[in-house]
């Protein structure tokens, strides 16, 4: 999707304010519901993908009126409501609907370190031929999908050269919307900047971009 | 769908609070969020969809058991151990394993070298993806849109502002974190530390030198970290 959230290249958003000692939330409220996000994933309702789908398909204004930890309050309601894990009108009145069955929580505060300490990689082990070697000068492909998509419109169009295979991950534009893994070769492919940006850019920077096969074609 | 998710902006204070444009959400937090996620992790707990003991342990996790002093160890271990540093490079999951780092959103490292002739510097563009075992959650100014926007067409502006001027002899190399790889920037060990330990090497390195734009210096010279 053509979103806000694709800003690679947009200028006038202003200084970037770096914070001295920046705690790591500024309000018990953003450590919470950071909390609440990482453990309602383990119920599987959602993925990575379809996530990012749902925090990139708000109102561009929104996107950008929000911050990072308002989105995720947005995002956690709604996705919490389209998963049927809680309904709006539980939200709204701030109690479980009558009748309700309590469920039980898999995370626990036993499983946690282990939780974080074994990741949830996207990495599949399932044999996929690549397309493309390393060395080899590709395009990345001009599409302009209205779903998801994590090949960022600056680089649409434009030749690079695969620096390395990675291996084989899931497809984030399909199983964002339920239509499986895909499991193909991420690869570092490396933009000269110039031909990103033109001549304003100096002519030895680089910008290296992870990129599935299929957002790849031989260039 | 959409109707529905703008009014669940609004109600989180959409109209009056600075976002990712500024950066600057710890301003002006609205209160009512504080009420909101409340009730909301209330009801999940009521509901029995998150334990609360769990959401404890999670928030112990972001801010005491992951950070960037972590990964100022490894590239501490990497400054002084020629055969660390080899396997930092060659297979950094392991490597960075070996110090008893890893897991969420660190699943598939990538360490990347600073050289005299090579500056590396890490984004994601898309959204907010950053190595949470060695460096922790991101800090604001990494996910608001000025350095998210900024950071590919215009590095050398960038690192500018984080103080860092480099000569168009070296090149700027950005990643940019499309993908579940993430990002570790190894940086050069300043002149003058042949002398120190890996804890006083460890103690040297921030943040920002291992995002890629900081630069990494001695007390003495006292100015810029």
């Amino acid at each position: 999707m053509n979103g806000v959230h694709d800003m690679g290249g947009m200028q006038d958003f202003g200084p970037i304010r770096p914070e001295k000692n920046e705690p790591v939330f500024h309000a018990r409220w953003e450590g919470r519901l950071q909390a609440i996000w990482s453990a309602l994933g383990t119920w599987g309702k959602w993925n990575i993908d379809s996530g990012r789908h749902n925090r990139e398909s708000l109102p561009p204004a929104e996107y950008l009126a929000l911050s990072y930890h308002q989105l995720r309050y947005v995002q956690t309601v709604e996705l919490l409501a389209a998963s049927g894990l809680i309904t709006r009108a539980e939200i709204e009145k701030r109690r479980p609907a009558k009748g309700m069955r309590k469920a039980v929580p898999p995370l626990t505060a036993a499983k946690v370190p282990a939780w974080f300490a074994n990741g949830n990689s996207k990495r599949r082990d399932v044999a996929a031929a690549p397309r493309f070697q390393a060395g080899q000068r590709v395009r990345a492909r001009n599409i302009n999908p209205p779903t998801h998509t994590r090949l960022p419109r600056y680089a649409r169009g434009k030749v690079g050269v695969i620096d390395r295979d990675h291996g084989v991950f899931v497809f984030p534009d399909t199983n964002a919307h339920g239509l499986g893994e895909k499991p193909q070769h991420v690869y570092s492919v490396r933009f000269a900047s110039r031909e990103l940006w033109g001549e304003q850019a100096k002519p030895r920077d680089t910008v290296v971009i992870a990129m599935w096969d299929d957002y790849l074609e031989s260039a | 769908m959409k109707a529905a998710v703008t009014a669940a902006g609004a109600a989180a204070g959409a109209a009056t609070t600075p976002g990712l444009v500024q950066g600057q959400e710890h301003q002006a937090i609205p209160s009512d969020l504080t009420l909101r996620v409340k009730s909301l992790e209330s009801l999940l707990v009521e509901k029995g969809l998150v334990d609360r003991a769990a959401l404890d342990a999670l928030v112990d996790t972001f801010e005491h058991k992951i950070g960037p002093r972590n990964g100022a160890r490894v590239v501490a271990r990497a400054w002084t151990d020629p055969a660390y540093k080899q396997r930092l490079l060659a297979d950094p999951d392991r490597a960075i394993a070996e110090l008893g780092y890893g897991g969420q959103q660190g699943e598939h490292m990538v360490v990347v070298e600073n050289t005299p002739t090579l500056h590396n510097m890490v984004v994601c563009t898309l959204c907010s993806c950053y190595p949470w075992p060695v460096l922790g959650l991101p800090p604001i100014w990494y996910k608001s849109a000025p350095y998210r926007s900024r950071a590919v067409i215009d590095p050398r502006g960038v690192l500018r502002e984080f103080g860092v001027e480099l000569s168009d002899e070296i090149e700027v190399r950005v990643w940019d974190s499309t993908a579940e790889l993430r990002y570790l920037v190894l940086p050069e060990r300043p002149a003058g530390t042949e002398g120190l330990s890996e804890d006083a090497l460890a103690a040297l390195v921030t943040r920002d030198a291992m995002i890629g734009v900081g630069k990494i210096v001695l007390p003495t010279e006292g100015t810029k970290a």
